[in-house]
């Protein structure tokens, strides 16, 4: 107990202590000057919602993913479902590289795309892409067990009560899969929201149009401006604690309705 | 409502789940399909509710073509062995949903979809739950429910796919009671598929015995127990002694003994001798059909039963009455009172 106190603390809320009275080095005043600074405010812009953006997309084509991966057989289904991890396991420098290399005006990806005048990498568009890329696992792993835990039967009988496919899809899988997939979604926006290594190679980082939050800290670090980098921290620090709370009550809310087996 | 299944056949590879069926089955009839996993029950129940299409055959509702109409359109009320109740609704909105989803045109108001609801939980005597998840209910509890929930419907035909199969034998007991009141009350026809053969005698008004995808046997539950149509209705319904037995020039063989027992009308050839085990009448020595030597005894309630090794080589046992005690090492003969021989080895 004592121990796991004492390793928690040095681990974690020591250094965000050290954050939040680094900030505290700052009047009200100039943390709200640094806050509200055009260049943090797009920062912060283009990290969040880029970050919603992404998850989005991820809860979309992840619920389409989980669902091939366990309703149906197919060869190279265990392939696909390895696939799923890499995004994990890649080093986030390796994955920006990859992206860069692809999305490329000369890029496999990139030259298509730019004949048809879209340009991904060195756009808001690329990090979107990155986003996407690192995020989509976390939907797929969310919502993948519980996916097999809901037994098709439940299906048939809504079936065979008179519900249409539709009426099935809307009225009882949606319901069944939502904590899964809202916690999917709050877990695929956090890890976005945080991702540095793969979004600044594809990025650009122009200021105030492709520049993210994270990479903004670091260059105020490297300016010695640390009391702006903290306020910048403190300010990503909050919204993720708010984000792992209400995924916590999200899995509290899906226990209390679903029993554990 | 009559349903007419004819010739149906059901392939799932190369296994033959249904292998030319045919039945036919009376309107308020509650009737259970009987037999071992894999002899294609549920594939024919599944088939009569829509939701699973046979390779070829008929199946009709009342004379039409249900073959023609989807799970949703066949209006079949239909109850699964591990229940499929809604999780993420409750008691009240499971036995509600089929009354909510439907088409616009017919649904019925609020206020009589609540009345329905509470009538049908009355009806399963479980009313008290209605604000219940599923997750806070017991096996026996959800199965009413899943009841209530098929009915709600007002489901043309009642299917029910092993329904106590995952409950416990108490339960199990009472709810088969139950079930068959509730059929009476109701009076809607009904098909239960079951491997219990107790099941099937105490609950249906007639039992369709199957194996390997076809039927052996329909008849009453005292026709099925009584006489069996072949071996294997002898075999799987009720305890049955099995001997394998010769028929040839008007008598029966047990090994190299020949039975005293009638032969007339039997095919020659090798066969199978079934008896009951309360109809193998316990005599002394030299006074029956059969020879042999008490093994072990039992005592068993009402009976004693006896391990019994045949002076043919076979060891069987018999269930006989505690007025003569039975002691290991007796030596023993004996009659059967009645017994049925089938053809084939």
């Amino acid at each position: 107990m004592g121990l796991t106190l004492t390793w928690l603390s040095i681990i974690i809320l020591i250094p965000l202590a050290g954050l939040f009275l680094k900030s505290l080095e700052l009047s009200p005043e100039q943390f709200w000057n640094i806050l509200s600074s055009r260049r943090t405010l797009n920062a912060l812009r283009v990290s969040f919602g880029l970050a919603f953006a992404a998850a989005c997309v991820n809860l979309v084509m992840g619920s389409i993913i989980v669902w091939a991966l366990v309703r149906y057989r197919f060869p190279g289904r265990r392939i696909f479902d390895a696939i799923v991890d890499v995004p994990f396991a890649l080093p986030t420098a390796v994955a920006g590289v990859a992206l860069t290399a692809l999305f490329a005006e000369k890029g496999w990806l990139g030259a298509p795309l730019a004949a048809l005048g879209i340009k991904v990498a060195f756009t808001p568009v690329g990090i979107f892409v990155a986003m996407i890329f690192i995020g989509i696992p976390f939907v797929v792993r969310t919502v993948q067990p519980v996916l097999q835990d809901l037994d098709p039967e439940i299906e048939e009988a809504a079936g065979s009560l008179g519900a249409s496919r539709w009426q099935t899809i809307i009225r009882v899988i949606l319901p069944s899969l939502a904590p899964a997939l809202l916690t999917g979604l709050a877990l695929a926006f956090a890890r976005a929201v945080g991702e540095y290594g793969s979004v600044i190679f594809i990025a650009g980082n122009l200021p105030n149009v492709s520049e993210i939050a994270p990479l903004l800290i670091v260059i105020r670090l490297s300016e010695f401006r640390y009391a702006d980098a903290t306020a910048i921290a403190v300010v990503m620090l909050v919204v993720s604690f708010v984000i792992i709370f209400a995924v916590n009550r999200l899995q509290r809310w899906a226990q209390s309705r679903i029993p554990a087996r | 409502m009559t349903i007419e299944v004819k010739n149906l056949v059901k392939k799932f590879g190369s296994f033959r789940a249904l292998d030319g069926v045919d039945l036919k089955v009376n309107d308020g009839e509650l009737l259970a399909l009987l037999g071992p996993s894999g002899s294609g029950k549920t594939t024919l129940l599944r088939i009569i509710a829509g939701l699973d299409w046979p390779d070829t055959g008929e199946v009709g509702f009342n004379g039409e073509d249900a073959l023609a109409q989807g799970a949703r359109e066949r209006h079949v009320g239909f109850v699964f062995q591990h229940y499929a109740l809604f999780r993420h609704m409750t008691v009240f909105e499971n036995v509600a949903f089929g009354l909510r989803v439907q088409p616009r045109a017919v649904r019925k108001d609020e206020a009589t979809i609540r009345a329905r609801v509470k009538e049908l939980l009355d009806l399963v005597q479980l009313d008290w739950l209605s604000d219940r998840y599923p997750s806070q209910l017991s096996g026996g509890q959800r199965q009413r429910i899943a009841l209530a929930r098929a009915l709600a419907i007002e489901p043309r035909i009642l299917l029910l796919d092993e329904p106590f199969g995952a409950l416990d034998a108490k339960v199990r007991k009472e709810l088969r009671r139950w079930l068959r009141s509730l059929h009476h009350e109701i009076n809607v026809t009904s098909i239960f598929v079951t491997h219990d053969q107790e099941e099937a005698l105490e609950v249906a008004n007639r039992v369709v015995v199957m194996d390997k995808g076809r039927i052996e046997q329909i008849g009453s539950p005292d026709d099925v127990y009584e006489t069996p149509a072949t071996a294997f209705v002898h075999g799987f319904i009720g305890e049955s002694i099995e001997l394998p037995v010769q028929v040839e020039g008007g008598v029966i063989m047990l090994g190299d003994r020949s039975l005293n027992l009638a032969a007339d009308g039997l095919v020659p050839g090798a066969s199978k001798l079934f008896v009951r085990r309360h109809d193998m009448l316990v005599g002394p020595s030299g006074s029956g059909a059969f020879e042999g030597a008490v093994r072990h005894v039992r005592n068993f309630g009402p009976v004693q039963r006896a391990e019994v090794a045949l002076s043919g080589g076979e060891t069987i046992e018999i269930d006989a009455p505690r007025d003569r005690e039975l002691r290991a090492g007796d030596t023993i003969g004996l009659n059967p009172r009645r017994y049925r021989i089938f053809a084939g080895a």
